[in-house]
């Protein structure tokens, strides 16, 4: 893209993000523009109001829902953020929605917004754990028959839990819980003058294990 | 007589069956011989891909990318490069920005091909996928020419391509440019005035515009719905803006426009290959900056510092500072997005890959509906599915 269309598209989709907040206000927690790329945060209870209103308003028309997933971030008090892109091919405009949730929170279903959101719910529900509510057929998608946990969690090891092979005197698939013969590593790249916050050994013996940061 | 209870049939196509077009396991429901019901059944060929990337540093979840969708390679590889790069904040040189559009091209040209043949050898036509593959070859040893891959490539990366095009390559390419228009005729008079081309082609699998948006389908699958939409017109990037090309679009939204449209594609990115040839600049491929891209190993023979760059660069990685972006190239089978978030670490926090086939084939269900087991395969063969990319 060249310099002077990101430059008009800036200023048109700082117009939308204004006439967003005042047309739904009270449903938008933040707005804003990141990267030249327009995003709102609402409510969950908020999520069918916004979505709907962004596919009918006639200065919306995002018809078509282009993506939809899950973020796990652990640390925050509701982990998981739910991301809805939408995509205008009136406007060639492209909106990101965002909400937040935990374990337990039932997100109320945008299928009946998007019949596309149908499979990418399945998705998030297999790959997260969210629960989305009303929606009609909330099955595993892409997980094996009878799979255990959420794998995309970041609680979840790169290596799962179970594997399976082809069992001769049993004639079937079995599983089996998955033997390493070496530890998976993963390498912190973090440098010891400046990240670091880990007990590396032998600082037990310096006596002040807290803080290793800018120590010599 | 007494009135028997007619109960409809359910039974597996697949996961192993040559017009399942890889692991797809579809439940049907048939009454007899129309189905009523179509559910399929995916994640076979799930690998984690995204579980992946997440524990890899930017440049090693480039490969990943190829074997997503494991026939348009480089269209993947140009969206997750472009990705990094807005994050990053860097610029490509002209010169890379004219090869990767040149390879994108290529790209769907290769597509293309094995999409029309695989949907002719479906429906009964042997004759199409041995003439194209044979092309499909020459287009590979392009790719193998400049990657030294024919297939998973890894040859379109942040900041640039990884290397430049060896010299004499872009005179060959131009030579199959010009041999390559006299085949697309010949498969066009076997197949689109075809009687039983037609008859198994058109009005199946029809899907109007508004089914289309409210599906989330995208490349050819709305194109062929009749509206005129494509990323490399509405949302350029490198140098797309530049390039004359048209967009084709259907009218009936079934097979068989959206064959046409396939094939008026390929016309098209002909068009495309042609004008990078003839106004590609000389000059770098690659970003000059050391932070993201490697010294030339002549660099590193003398010069202390590009052995250090080269040393962090293929053992840590970049750091790509603290964001997030959707960034959506038009690949080969339609919209391919690639919604990245980045901590500021040298590992993607989060990338979760859009593919197009995915939305198109949870569309499969109303598109199949009412047809016979046949046209089944037909709107499957049409949609252009590859399970790399719909499990991921």
């Amino acid at each position: 893209m060249t310099d002077s269309s990101v430059k008009i598209d800036e200023q048109s989709l700082t117009e939308l993000r204004d006439y967003l907040f005042s047309a739904l206000a009270g449903h938008l927690t933040e707005s804003g523009l990141h990267k030249e790329e327009l995003f709102v945060v609402c409510d969950v209870l908020s999520l069918i109001k916004v979505l709907t209103f962004l596919r009918d308003d006639a200065q919306c028309q995002f018809k078509q829902l282009t993506d939809l997933c899950g973020v796990d971030y652990p640390d925050r008090e509701s982990r998981f953020e739910i991301v809805y892109h939408l995509l205008s091919y009136r406007y060639n405009r492209r909106v990101r929605v965002k909400t937040s949730a935990d374990e337990s929170t039932l997100v109320p279903s945008a299928v009946k917004v998007f019949s596309a959101a149908d499979w990418y719910e399945r998705e998030t529900w297999d790959m997260y754990g969210i629960h989305f509510s009303e929606h009609p057929d909330l099955r595993r998608l892409l997980t094996d028959y009878g799979f255990d946990g959420h794998p995309l969690r970041k609680d979840f090891p790169l290596t799962g839990y179970v594997e399976m092979r082809y069992d001769e005197e049993q004639k079937r698939v079995v599983y089996e819980p998955v033997k390493l013969t070496q530890e998976f590593r993963r390498f912190d790249f973090m440098s010891p003058w400046e990240g670091a916050r880990y007990i590396l050994p032998g600082d037990e013996k310096a006596g002040h294990t807290e803080d290793t940061q800018g120590d010599t | 007589m007494a009135a028997t209870e007619i109960k409809n049939f359910n039974f597996n196509f697949g996961p192993q069956h040559p017009a399942a077009h890889g692991v797809l396991r579809l439940v049907l429901e048939m009454d007899g011989e129309v189905c009523e019901r179509a559910d399929p059944h995916i994640g076979l060929l799930h690998r984690g891909t995204e579980k992946l990337i997440e524990h890899k540093n930017y440049l090693q979840a480039l490969p990943y990318f190829d074997r997503l969708d494991y026939v348009s390679v480089m269209g993947q590889e140009h969206c997750f490069s472009l990705a990094v790069e807005k994050l990053v904040g860097c610029k490509v040189p002209l010169r890379g920005q004219y090869i990767r559009v040149l390879f994108h091209e290529i790209t769907r040209i290769l597509n293309h091909l094995l999409q029309i043949s695989a949907n002719a050898l479906d429906i009964g036509a042997m004759t199409p996928f041995l003439w194209m593959f044979e092309e499909r070859e020459k287009l590979m040893e392009f790719y193998e020419r400049v990657s030294g891959a024919r297939l998973h490539a890894a040859y379109i990366r942040p900041g640039g391509v990884h290397q430049d095009m060896p010299a004499g390559m872009v005179d060959d390419i131009r030579m199959w440019v010009e041999s390559f228009p006299p085949l697309i005729d010949d498969v066009e008079t076997l197949l689109t005035d075809n009687r039983i081309w037609k008859q198994r082609n058109v009005d199946i699998g029809v899907v109007t515009s508004d089914q289309a948006l409210d599906w989330g389908f995208t490349g050819v699958m709305l194109r062929g719905s009749g509206i005129a939409w494509d990323l490399r017109k509405t949302q350029p990037y490198d140098v797309y803006e530049d390039m004359d090309f048209d967009i084709p679009i259907g009218k009936n939204g079934d097979c068989y426009d959206r064959y046409l449209v396939r094939v008026e594609e390929m016309r098209q990115s002909l068009r495309i290959i042609t004008q990078c040839l003839d106004e590609i600049p000389s000059g770098a491929v690659m970003v000059e900056n050391h932070k993201i891209s490697p010294p030339r190993r002549a660099q590193m023979k003398q010069s202390m510092e590009a052995l250090i760059h080269h040393f962090k660069l293929y053992t840590e990685g970049y750091h790509v500072p603290a964001g997030e972006t959707y960034t959506a190239v038009e690949a080969p089978k339609g919209e391919f997005g690639v919604y990245l978030v980045a901590d500021g670490t040298n590992r993607p926090y989060r990338c979760k890959i859009r593919a197009p086939g995915f939305a198109h084939l949870q569309g499969l269900d109303f598109m199949a509906k009412g047809h016979q087991l046949a046209d089944l395969v037909a709107c499957i063969a049409s949609m252009d599915i590859v399970f790399g990319e719909v499990d991921r």
